[in-house]
């Protein structure tokens, strides 16, 4: 499992790297980016999913 | 002179945001309209949508092709009356459209990024603890008037490099802005003439004095090899100043109102400091401070009514945050709520510009509030105040500390 984010949809809203720093960090116009990339440990996995249950823009995926 | 208004007897077909019921409690209003429209109108304000569900300010908020930004607060005027820069807008880019939108608003995004905005932290952080002490003295403190009404102004007048001893020129001038709604247009249009000349002699200031600083960065940015005109350089500094403020405002007063009156939530706030970065996002949706406008750009029927063209859309991210539809247990104010897709800051390419340092002062502004007084209630709820317009907040908040 690895998580992505939809540079369509991402507004900027903060919520991924506030909720995890580990997985998500943020570029010079404060939209999100991803960190970790490839395969995602269970820690991380678990924080994926709690910030793409909590991104208003529907922009963070955790995909297979 | 406020205009003699009528009191609003059915908000579903004539609503008024500025109406004392909708001011003192909207949210038994909003929830009446979900279950009876969803979307209300008026033919005050020259004609007004409300569409009170989340899905419907959603759609409008991402829907930039069949509304515009041209002004996003609804008053009796209309946009053409002030007579607007195109493509600008008065204050860009909350009031830019595409594509211009983007080249604004790209331009302004970096100096409030994280990594922009996290430093201010101590600083911040300071400011709270000296208007902490200088409340020490008594039993029952101005939680709102005299701490979180202060917070906000001190930060932005130093991004934008203003002189100190302006501050309560800014809160007047945001108050003019935001509040002054109902004023007849001749009025609104007067009331505007001592902010221009203020902006004038700070712009004129910076351009003898360039320093370190938003309004200098404003005054050497380009577009396309080409100085910003003047009317974007002033429009973006209102638009910061306006947005920066009295939101901010808003919410930390929301939350301090709040805690007042849910002691297991201040009890839990102060033994676990951590629960702050959900707790944060709770206060924001349940509280969400910011109602945004569009107008509608031309006749169309959307989301089952029929739309004019220059109709209002008075969008209600307050009320989308309260949509049982979207949210479990939505009228309940869950500490710890883990799930919460809230849109306090909006959503689509309008998202609250200045977020990331809403989040840092309301943050901070709790966590030195509750370290200073682990226990306070409301010393009155009879003397407590709120804002009228699209800006909601308590604007007298005594408060019990000792």
């Amino acid at each position: 499992m690895r998580v992505v984010i939809d540079g369509d949809l991402c507004q900027g809203q903060g919520r991924c790297f506030s909720i995890a720093p580990s997985v998500f960090g943020f570029d010079e116009l404060g939209n999100g980016v991803v960190l970790a990339a490839g395969e995602l440990g269970e820690g991380a996995l678990e924080l994926a999913r709690l910030a793409q249950a909590n991104c208003p823009e529907h922009a963070v995926r955790v995909v297979e | 002179m406020t205009l003699e208004k009528t009191p609003v007897t059915d908000f579903a077909t004539d609503f008024d945001h500025t109406d004392p019921a909708w001011v003192a409690d909207p949210y038994p209003i909003w929830e009446e309209l979900r279950q009876r429209c969803p979307v209300a109108h008026t033919e005050r304000y020259g004609g007004a949508w409300f569409p009170a569900t989340h899905e419907g300010v959603s759609r409008i908020a991402k829907d930039t092709k069949n509304f515009t930004s041209r002004t996003v607060i609804m008053n009796d005027g209309r946009p053409d009356e002030l007579a607007l820069p195109s493509p600008i807008g008065v204050a860009p880019p909350i009031t830019s459209d595409p594509p211009f939108h983007q080249i604004a608003r790209k331009l302004i995004l970096p100096a409030f990024s994280p990594g922009a905005i996290n430093p201010l932290e101590p600083q911040v952080r300071a400011l709270c603890r000296t208007l902490l002490d200088r409340l020490a003295e008594s039993d029952v403190v101005e939680a709102s008037w005299e701490y979180a009404r202060l917070i906000p102004p001190s930060v932005i007048r130093q991004m934008l490099g203003f002189p100190e001893e302006d501050t309560e020129v800014f809160i007047d001038i945001v108050h003019t802005v935001t509040e002054s709604v109902d004023l007849p247009m001749d009025e609104r249009i007067a009331a505007f003439e001592p902010i221009e000349e203020y902006f004038t002699r700070q712009i004129e200031d910076h351009q003898v004095h360039p320093r370190d600083d938003l309004t200098t960065f404003l005054l050497n940015a380009e577009i396309d090899g080409q100085k910003l005109a003047v009317e974007h350089v002033f429009g973006t500094m209102i638009l910061i100043l306006v947005a920066g403020i009295d939101t901010t405002w808003s919410a930390i007063g929301s939350s301090l109102w709040h805690l007042a009156q849910n002691p297991s939530d201040l009890e839990r706030l102060v033994h676990e400091p951590d629960l702050m970065t959900v707790a944060l996002e709770e206060f924001l949706r349940f509280y969400a401070p910011v109602t945004m406008a569009r107008l509608v750009k031309h006749d169309m029927d959307y989301l089952g009514v029929a739309m004019k063209e220059d109709d209002w859309i008075l969008l209600g991210f307050p009320a989308a945050n309260r949509d049982p539809a979207a949210f479990p247990d939505a009228d309940r104010f869950i500490i710890d709520r883990a799930e919460n897709r809230h849109v306090a800051f909006g959503l689509g390419i309008h998202r609250c510009a200045g977020s990331n340092l809403a989040r840092l002062e309301l943050r901070v502004a709790l966590e030195e509030f509750v370290a200073r007084y682990p226990r306070f209630t409301l010393a009155d709820p009879d003397q407590v105040t709120w804002s009228q317009g699209q800006i909601r907040g308590p604007r007298r908040l005594p408060i019990r500390v000792g």
